[in-house]
C-alpha cells in the first residue's frame, strides 16, 4: 500500500513538473514572438496653436505619412532579426520656445523616445537641438534652415533642409543670368533668427558677386503695414527687391509692393511664395519669385540618381506626392515633403545600422550621401558643422500667368527649369 | 515730395488705429474693464467680411454693417455670459475673464480658420502722384472712421443713451440712484465697444492679409492710443491714433524701423508721467 502510495506521489510529481514545463514552453512562446517585434518612439512637438500652425501641422502630416507606409509594409528588420514598427508621441509647443524645451526633455527623459523629430522653425529647433544633445537622442531636424544650431559643437542633431546660408543665394544667381546689367539690390528681412541669417548671407553673397546693396534693414515680426517700409525702399530706387521672412509679413509685403506700383523688376520673398494659398493675392503674386526646399514639380527619383551616379533611397516625388495627395486632399508642399524626408532618413539609418542603438544610427546618418525624392542629402560630419546639409540645394518657383490661370514654375536652377523666368515682372 | 508720402500713408494708418483703439477706450473707460479679447474680436471682424465676401460675393462695405450688428449682439452677449458677474469683482477677475473669451476665440478661430493668412481680394483703385501712392480703401476706412467716430460722439453727447452711458461712467452708484438701469448700459457699452473692435477688423480686411491672430497688434497698439488719447473719449482715441500713425509713417524716414517702438512706447511712458488722464482728457 505504502509502495503504491509512494509511486503514485512519484508519478504524480513527474506529471506535475511536465505540465509546469509545458507552461513555460506555453508563456515563454508569446514572449519569443513579441521580441521580434519591436517598437520605436518617435517623439516631437507640433505648434497646433501659435503663429506657426499651418507648417508645423504639413509637417506632421509629412512625417505622419513616412510612419503610415513603413508600418503598413511590415516595419523595418534590424540585424537581430527583430522588426521595428514605429509610434509617435507628441505635444503642442504653441509656437513658443519655452514649451519646446520643456516638452523636448519631457519627451527624453519620461517618454524615453528613441529618437527625436524637430518642432517647425529655426528658433523653436534651434530651443530643442540642446535638449536632444543633453539626452543623447538623435534628432533629425527639420523645418529649420538656421546654420548656427550645427556650429555649437552637437554631434546628434543632423538637418534636413537647405541652411540659410544658401537660401537665398540662388536667387542672386537666377538674377544675374537672367539680366547680367542689374545692380541695385534692396535686402530687406523679418527681424527674426532665421530670416536675418538668411539675408545676411545673402547680402554677403550678392556683395562678393558685385552687387550694390542700397538697402540692408529689418522690420518687427509683427508688422502689418509696410507702407512707410516700402517708401524708404522706393527713395533706394533698387533694381530688385530680396528678402522677407515668414508667411504673413511676406504676402502683406508682396500685396503691398504691388498695390503701391513700386517700379521694381524682380521680387525674390522667403517662405511666402511657394505656398499655395499665396494666389489668394491675385495679381499682386504674379512674377513673384520665392526659394523652396521641395516642389512637386522637381522631378528626383532612382533614374535620376542613376544617371548622376548617385546612391538612391525612398519613393520617388511622384509617388510621394500622390500617397500625400490620397492621404490629406491636398498637394504637398515643402514643409510635408521636409517631415515625410525627416522620417525617411531616420529609416534609411536604423536600416544600415541594423540597430537602434544611438551610436550606430548616428554613424548610419554620417555616412548618408544620397539622392531620394526630396533632392541630394549628405551631411556635415566636421567638428564646427556637425550636422550641417551640404547635399541638398534650394529650387526656385515663379508665380506666372497660363491662361488667366496663376500657377507656380519652377525657374531655377535651369536644369531643373519648368519654365523661363518672367522678367521684368513691373 | 517724398517725405509727404511718409506722412500721407502714417496718417491714413493711424485712422485704421483710432478706430481700433475706440471700442477698447470706451469699455476701458466706461467700466473699468481691460478687455484682453479686443484683438480676437477685430480678427472676427476681418474673418466676417471675409466670409461674406468670397461666399456670397457681398460688398464688403455693405459685410461691414453686417459684421457691425452681428458685432454689438457679441458684445452684449460677452457682456452677459462672462463679464457680468465678475464686473464688481477685483480687476484681475475681470482681465481673466476677457482672457479666458481670447483665448476661446483664438483656439475656435485657429481650429475652423487655421492660421493661415486669408485676403480679400478687394481693391477700389489708388491714385499715384511721384513717389505718392493712395489707395482708395484706405481713404474710404479713413472717412468711415471718421464717420464712425462723429457717430459715437453724438450718440454719447447727444442722445439719452449716451448721456447715461457717460453717468455710469463717472459714477455707477449715483446714476443707479437716479433711476439708470446700469446693467443695461453696461452691456450696451461692451456691445458698442465690440461693434467698434469688429469694424475696424472689418476695415483692415479690406487691405491687409489676416489670421486669426492679427489682432494682437492693433491690441498693443490700442493700449498706448489708450492713454495717448484717454480713456472713453472718441475723439481722443482718433486723435491718439493719428498720432501714433504719424509716428510710424515719418520715423522710418530718418531711422531703421527698429527704432519705432522705441519711440512709440517713449512716449506712451512720457504721457504717463505727465499726463497720466491723457492728452485729451479723460474719464475723472
Amino acid at each position: 500500500m505504502k509502495r503504491t502510495r509512494f509511486v503514485l506521489t512519484i508519478v504524480v510529481l513527474i506529471a506535475s513538473l511536465l505540465l509546469a514545463a509545458c507552461a513555460q514552453q506555453l508563456t515563454a512562446a508569446p514572449e519569443e514572438a513579441a521580441a521580434q517585434e519591436v517598437t520605436a518612439l518617435i517623439g516631437f512637438t507640433a505648434s497646433q496653436t501659435g503663429s506657426y500652425n499651418v507648417e508645423s501641422t504639413r509637417q506632421i502630416n509629412g512625417l505622419n505619412l513616412w510612419m503610415n507606409q513603413v508600418n503598413d509594409a511590415g516595419g523595418i528588420k534590424l540585424a537581430d532579426g527583430s522588426v521595428v514598427k514605429f509610434e509617435s508621441k507628441f505635444y503642442d509647443d504653441e509656437s513658443n520656445k519655452d514649451r519646446v524645451q520643456e516638452l523636448y526633455t519631457r519627451l527624453s527623459t519620461e517618454d524615453n523616445a528613441n529618437f527625436l523629430i524637430s518642432p517647425y522653425s529655426s528658433g523653436l529647433t534651434d530651443a530643442a537641438a540642446v535638449i536632444a544633445e543633453q539626452y543623447g537622442k538623435v534628432m533629425i531636424t527639420t523645418g529649420a534652415a538656421s546654420d548656427s544650431t550645427y556650429q555649437k559643437g552637437y554631434t546628434l542633431v543632423f538637418q534636413t533642409y537647405t541652411p540659410a546660408s544658401k537660401y537665398l543665394t540662388g536667387a542672386a544667381d537666377l538674377l544675374a543670368a537672367t539680366d547680367p546689367s542689374v545692380k541695385k539690390i534692396a535686402i530687406v528681412h523679418e527681424n527674426d533668427k532665421f530670416s536675418t541669417d538668411v539675408s545676411t548671407a545673402l547680402n554677403d553673397y550678392a556683395l562678393s558677386k558685385g552687387y550694390e546693396v542700397v538697402i540692408f534693414e529689418g522690420y518687427d515680426p509683427g508688422t502689418a503695414d509696410f507702407a512707410a517700409f516700402i517708401n524708404k525702399i522706393g527713395e533706394t530706387a533698387p533694381d530688385a527687391i530680396m528678402g522677407g521672412g515668414h508667411f504673413q509679413d511676406g504676402s502683406t509685403f508682396a500685396k503691398q509692393i504691388f498695390e503701391k506700383n513700386v517700379p521694381v523688376k524682380f521680387l525674390a520673398l522667403l517662405v511666402a511664395p511657394p505656398e499655395p494659398t499665396f494666389v489668394e493675392l491675385g495679381d499682386a503674386a504674379l512674377g513673384v519669385i520665392g526659394p523652396s526646399q521641395w516642389e512637386p514639380l522637381a522631378n528626383f527619383d532612382a533614374e535620376a540618381a542613376s544617371s548622376a551616379g548617385m546612391a538612391w533611397f525612398g519613393a520617388s516625388s511622384q509617388e510621394f506626392t500622390a500617397a500625400y495627395t490620397a492621404a490629406y486632399n491636398e498637394e504637398p508642399s515643402y514643409h510635408a515633403a521636409g517631415g515625410y524626408i525627416s522620417g525617411l532618413l531616420l529609416q534609411q539609418a536604423i536600416e544600415t545600422a541594423g540597430s537602434l542603438e544611438t551610436q550606430a544610427v548616428k554613424t548610419a546618418l554620417e555616412n548618408i550621401d544620397a539622392l531620394t525624392f526630396f533632392g541630394h542629402v549628405k551631411f556635415d560630419t566636421t567638428p564646427e558643422n556637425h550636422g550641417l546639409q551640404v547635399g541638398h540645394s534650394m529650387v526656385y518657383i515663379q508665380w506666372q500667368k497660363s491662361g488667366d490661370v496663376l500657377a507656380k514654375q519652377v525657374v531655377w536652377p535651369a536644369e531643373g527649369a519648368s519654365a523661363q523666368t518672367v522678367y521684368p515682372i513691373r | 515730395m517724398q517725405f509727404l508720402a511718409f506722412l500721407i500713408d502714417g496718417l491714413l494708418i493711424g485712422f485704421v488705429y483710432g478706430i481700433a483703439a475706440m471700442g477698447l477706450t470706451l469699455i476701458w473707460g466706461v467700466m473699468n474693464v481691460i478687455n484682453l479679447a479686443h484683438g480676437p474680436i477685430i480678427a472676427l471682424g476681418s474673418f466676417g467680411v471675409y466670409l461674406l465676401f468670397t461666399n456670397i460675393g457681398m460688398n464688403p462695405y455693405l459685410a461691414l454693417v453686417v459684421v457691425a450688428v452681428l458685432g454689438l449682439l457679441l458684445g452684449m452677449l460677452m457682456y452677459l455670459i462672462a463679464i457680468q458677474r465678475v464686473i464688481d469683482a477685483p480687476h484681475l477677475s475681470t482681465l481673466l475673464a476677457t482672457f479666458a473669451i481670447n483665448m476661446i476665440i483664438i483656439g475656435i478661430g485657429t481650429a475652423i480658420f487655421t492660421t493661415t493668412p486669408r485676403t480679400v481680394n478687394f481693391s477700389l483703385g489708388s491714385i499715384s502722384a511721384g513717389p505718392i501712392t493712395i489707395l482708395g480703401t484706405r481713404v474710404v476706412a479713413a472717412l468711415a472712421s471718421i464717420l464712425v467716430t462723429g457717430g459715437l460722439y453724438l450718440f454719447l453727447y447727444r442722445t439719452t443713451l449716451g448721456k447715461y452711458v457717460r453717468a455710469v461712467a463717472n459714477n455707477r452708484a449715483a446714476a443707479e440712484l437716479m433711476g439708470i438701469p446700469s446693467r443695461r448700459i453696461l452691456a450696451l457699452s461692451f456691445g458698442i465697444g465690440t461693434m467698434l473692435a469688429a469694424i475696424s477688423g472689418s476695415l483692415i480686411a479690406t487691405f491687409f492679409p489676416f489670421t486669426i491672430l492679427s489682432g494682437g497688434v492693433y491690441e498693443l497698439k490700442s493700449f498706448v492710443i489708450g492713454v495717448l488719447g484717454g480713456l472713453g473719449n472718441p475723439l481722443g482715441a482718433l486723435a491718439g491714433g493719428l498720432i501714433l500713425g504719424l509716428l510710424e509713417g515719418v520715423i522710418p524716414a530718418f531711422v531703421t524701423t527698429s527704432w519705432v517702438p522705441v519711440f512709440e512706447f517713449g512716449l506712451f511712458i512720457i504721457i504717463l508721467l505727465v499726463r497720466p488722464t491723457g492728452l485729451f482728457g479723460a474719464k475723472k
